[in-house]
């Protein structure tokens, strides 16, 4: 078996795990972050895409808000190209309490959000297509958010100061010694084989799977998954973010991101993280709920649905080191399970995960003695796309057609809709390593568009196969477990327009070019994992917030 | 200015009133409209309508600044709309974008003065005979190449020398026909100023099946400016027309033009791209008519005068890509195959590539003669005999001319000569 050492650990390449990684990385640790698929696999991948101002929280939560608005403000500063700087309106609809809105003010004063009320008209003008009867909107300073890239921007940074990434490393368990985790053993799902990592301390970073990390070793960290469904209409139907105004509950933001608006979300406790189906009644709660924002909704054209899972922490042990004013978890498990050099972080928001990561890293500092400042916030994390930036650095709708266009590329699109060009998934497959079509698309945003790959995947097997060469089989099976894990995100939406669109993917890949039928594997253990068949049709009574 | 479209209701309304950019949503990838284009098919410069409208309008948000540059290069020729087999509506798609790209980086003068058609033809006809010899002189059109880009070789009108159309309708007031019957005449920009002949043939066959012809004052459709994304400077033409036609329009008039282009902005183009959902505009756009989709009813309501004389001729007939818009057929051909003796070949090819001012532009003159030899190659096989070709638009017309050496006729005159009204040869009344 393979042995690597390395001073810490990291488990999961979501945005917790990456942001540790580069934050160890920064503070001079040797660090090495496992993730059992590719980055952003796990719920970083699976979000709404909304950078929080807060305000969200600002009447519920309000050390969360601040959280937030603190840590909006830094991103923006260290990473605008990992952002669109949308804004984001608070709307009073028909539905709602026009009084919420002066409480909702009081939040944002209290915990320092922005926050201006605007008229109608002014909505109106900004947002033509959001419903006309609202009573009231407010102003924050939400954003639309890349995970994707920022999970990336990340660990190329941490690269740069000598840290390691291994994906498609699966941690099967911890190593124990007497009272100590040192180490890991992993499965390297590519090359089929077990490599053991050894650490003098390990971060558990792999949010709702946190507590199957920690139960390899016997610590019992209780974790309900909540699952989370989301809606993708297949263009921008809005251009800034817009959230009810009212206590947070289900299907009531709408967030433009990239080229699509995503309505969400549900929340529904999972037995599994692994295994969940996407209900019909959580589709048609999204429409629903849409509708009232923007009226139209369900006539429009939906792209896609998808569901991620959120780590709810439930705590089981008496000697409790959670930091209890924060919105997330942190568990020395040396105080709470008598087991030295382990910690579990787990929770959060996206938006938070730099302040996690120092949380964390500050903790690592203090077990292995030793002193060293973050410096996260100060220094920017670099941007490794070619795309234009607006004048304060974020990236903006236009972006891709105007490099596009700038380099008169339009003849080299690989994928047509996201406007993807040969070159790029070219680089994703050399330099970025991608294993699979579907960590190209991570990569690029290949295949995301309307037609869901029915365009571009072909011409990413005929790309893969002559830069890099693999036996036919290979490349056959690589395409299914592709086309298999676009059609997954379908299914829960297939009607209308989209339905067309899929008739003609399904006439083009199995009667055209027998794709079912070519030699090698029907499907590779990097293929994707399908959601469990959505049967309820109406809203279970425990579901309701 | 805002669309007063309820998407709610969008499953009761007719596709092609769907607001513009929602219709991008239908589409499926199939890339039918980019085997069809014919810009696409002659350069590399034009990506193609898929890649334009349902694609790139995903990128496009009206307050960001516009990302676009190729869009540019679509000639507004619809073939697109007509095979989109789901709809999509990308030749509006394409306007608008273009709409925004001037609205950023300003109006190249050029682009002003095509749009100016009417501004130019209204100077030109106080010194035609001047005028016509700088539009004819090579040593002054190189200048205009050099200058503005207007491509020295593009087949320019020429001023009428005898008037305009107008002063030969007041010239003639006594003669005209009184009735009660009547109909409203839009002659439009090239009729007034370089074609009058056009609008006397027009007249006759009116007159000719009993109807008495009013013409009211009015000002360019604004056509040539909403295809140079001047939208402002198109919006008070718009406005003229509207305030000086809506009238007959309220009482039941037909307005009729003689211009596929003209008829179909104060149909079509001029509401929708300027977003106009008012009463007025929107009686106006209901009353109006193409001369050839107008005389059809009365031919099918069997009103309409037949005693037509022979025209023996073998005549190649392109229909102008402005009838897609229309979608009324091919109403010109319907009836030019009632005159007796006359071989009437009709053309498939998809463009004859001026569309409008585009192959005026000198980035644009060759696209513009490369999409257009399908068609002057249609009018070569069609034999040595051939002397004339017929298509309903001037602009389509002139490089009809340009591209076959072959004098070129609106089908209304060719009517008119089978009334026996019109002398084909000399573009003259007989009776004058
Ligand atoms: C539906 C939904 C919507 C949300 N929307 C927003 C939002 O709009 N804005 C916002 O700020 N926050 C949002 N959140 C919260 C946010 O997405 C999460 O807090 C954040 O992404 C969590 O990141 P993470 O790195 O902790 O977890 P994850 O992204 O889940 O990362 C954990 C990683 O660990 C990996 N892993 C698991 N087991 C193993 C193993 N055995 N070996 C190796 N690796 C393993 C997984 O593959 C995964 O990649 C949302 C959450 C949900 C559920
Ligand atoms: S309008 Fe004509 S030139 Fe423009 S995209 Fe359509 S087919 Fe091509
Ligand atoms: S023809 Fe219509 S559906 Fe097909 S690619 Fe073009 S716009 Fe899309």
């Amino acid at each position: 078996m393979q042995s690597i050492q390395t001073e810490v650990l990291v488990i999961g390449g979501g945005a917790t795990g990456t942001g540790v990684m580069r934050d160890l990385a920064m503070r001079g640790f040797k660090t090495i972050l496992v993730e059992k698929r590719d980055l952003s696999h796990g719920t970083t991948g699976r979000y709404h895409g909304l950078l929080h101002s807060g305000g969200r929280y600002a009447v519920k939560d309000p050390d969360a808000a601040r959280e937030c608005i603190e840590e909006n403000l830094i991103l923006r500063r260290i990473a605008p190209h990992c952002i669109e700087d949308t804004g984001g309106f608070f709307v009073v609809t028909p539905w709602d309490d026009p009084a919420f809105g002066d409480t909702f003010m009081k939040g944002c004063q209290e915990t320092g959000i922005p926050c201006e009320e605007i008229s109608i008209a002014q909505m109106l003008k900004e947002e033509p297509l959001l419903n006309k009867e609202m009573a009231r909107c407010f102003r924050v300073p939400d954003g639309s958010a890349d995970s994707f890239l920022t999970s990336e921007c990340n660990v190329a940074s941490a690269k740069a100061y000598g840290g390691q990434m291994l994906n498609y490393h699966e941690v099967k368990r911890l190593i124990k010694e007497g009272d100590k985790v040192v180490g890991a053993v992993c499965y390297d799902l590519v090359n089929d084989r077990d490599v053991t990592i050894h650490a003098d301390l390990v971060v558990n970073a792999s949010g709702a799977w946190a507590g199957k990390i920690a139960g390899s070793i016997g610590i019992d960290v209780h974790i309900i998954p909540g699952k989370g469904t989301m809606v993708a209409i297949a263009h921008r139907v809005l251009n800034t973010v817009v959230n009810r105004c009212k206590m947070p509950s289900d299907g009531d933001i709408i967030v433009p991101v990239h080229t699509v608006a995503i309505i969400g979300t549900t929340d529904v406790k999972v037995e599994d993280p692994d295994q969940f189906a996407i209900q019909p009644w959580e589709v048609q709660l999204m429409l629903d709920e849409g509708e009232k924002l923007v009226p139209g909704t369900k006539q429009m054209r939906m792209l896609r649905a998808w569901a991620g899972v959120r780590p709810l922490y439930q705590e089981t042990s008496v000697a409790d080191t959670r930091d209890v004013t924060r919105a997330y978890t942190l568990l020395d498990h040396s105080a709470r399970d008598g087991v030295d050099n382990f910690i579990t972080i787990t929770g959060g928001k996206w938006t938070t995960f730099r302040q996690m990561a120092e949380v964390v890293v500050d903790r690592v500092c203090e077990k292995l003695n030793t002193k060293r400042e973050c410096r996260t916030h100060l220094e920017a994390i670099p941007d490794i796309q070619h795309e234009p930036r607006t004048a304060e650095g974020y990236y903006w709708l236009g972006s891709r057609l105007a490099r596009t266009e700038k380099n008169k590329a339009y003849g080299e699109l690989a994928c047509e809709c996201e406007l993807v060009t040969r070159a790029e998934v070219e680089e994703a497959i050399t330099k970025h390593e991608a294993k699979t079509f579907d960590d190209i698309r991570r990569d690029t945003r290949l295949g995301m568009g309307p037609c869901q790959g029915g365009f571009c995947s072909y011409r990413a097997t005929g790309i893969l196969h002559t830069v890099r060469q693999p036996s036919i089989e290979e490349t056959n099976v690589a395409l299914r477990d592709f086309l298999q894990e676009r059609w997954k995100g379908l299914l829960p939406i297939l009607w209308g327009p989209q339905l067309k669109q899929e008739r003609l993917d399904e006439l083009m890949y199995l009667h055209v070019m027998n794709v079912d039928h070519m030699p090698g594997e029907t499907a590779s253990r990097l293929g994707p994992q399908m959601y469990d068949k959505g049967t309820v049709e109406t809203r279970p009574q425990s579901a309701k917030t | 200015m805002q669309d007063e479209f309820n998407l709610l209701d969008m499953a009761e309304v007719p596709l092609h009133e769907w607001p513009v950019e929602q219709t991008l949503d239908n589409c499926i990838k199939c890339n039918i409209c980019v085997t069809a284009c014919p810009v696409a098919a002659v350069t590399d410069k034009f990506p193609g309508p898929k890649y334009e409208a349902p694609q790139a309008g995903r990128f496009r948000h009206d307050m960001q600044p516009t990302p676009d540059a190729s869009v540019d290069y679509c000639s507004g020729c619809r073939v697109c709309n007509e095979v989109c087999p789901t709809g999509v509506r990308i030749a509006e798609i394409n306007a608008r974008a273009r709409r925004q790209i001037t609205k950023d980086s300003g109006i190249p003068l050029r682009n002003r003065l095509l749009g100016r058609n009417e501004l130019l033809g209204k100077i030109g006809s106080y010194v035609p005979r001047l005028a016509n010899f700088g539009l004819q002189n090579p040593l002054s059109r190189s200048m205009a190449d050099m200058m503005f880009g207007i491509a020295k070789e593009a087949p320019l009108p020429t001023w009428s020398t005898k008037g305009t159309f107008w002063d030969w309708f007041k010239r003639t007031r006594a003669q005209r026909l009184k009735s009660e019957k009547k109909v409203v005449y839009f002659n439009g920009c090239a009729t007034m100023y370089y074609e009058p002949f056009i609008g006397q043939a027009a007249v006759a066959v009116f007159e000719h099946n009993g109807y008495e012809v009013i013409v009211p004052p009015q000002k360019c459709c604004g056509l040539p400016m909403l295809s140079n994304g001047e939208f402002d400077a198109a919006s008070e033409y718009h406005q003229y027309n509207v305030d000086h036609l809506h009238d007959y329009a309220a009482k039941g008039y037909d307005i009729i033009g003689t211009s596929t282009s003209c008829t179909l902005t104060l149909k079509e183009e001029a509401p929708e791209l300027l977003h106009l959902t008012d009463e007025r505009s929107h009686k106006l756009s209901y009353a109006t008519w193409d001369i050839f989709e107008w005389l059809r009813e009365r031919h099918e309501a069997g009103e309409l005068k037949t005693d037509f004389r022979p025209l023996n001729m073998v005549l190649p007939y392109h229909a102008p890509c402005q009838y897609r818009a229309h979608r009324v057929g091919k109403p010109a051909l319907d009836l030019l195959e009632l005159i007796p003796g006359l071989d009437v070949r009709e053309s498939t090819a998809r463009c004859c590539g001026i569309a409008g001012t585009y192959g005026y532009k000198s980035e644009k003159y060759q696209i513009a003669m490369d999409v257009g030899a399908e068609l002057f190659d249609f009018v070569k096989t069609q034999g040595s005999q051939v002397e004339m070709t017929a298509c309903d638009s001037e602009t389509c017309r002139w490089q009809l001319e340009h591209g076959t050496d072959l004098p070129s006729r609106h089908p209304i005159e060719y009517l008119a000569a089978a009334y026996g009204l019109y002398d084909l040869e000399r573009r003259a009344l007989l009776n004058e």
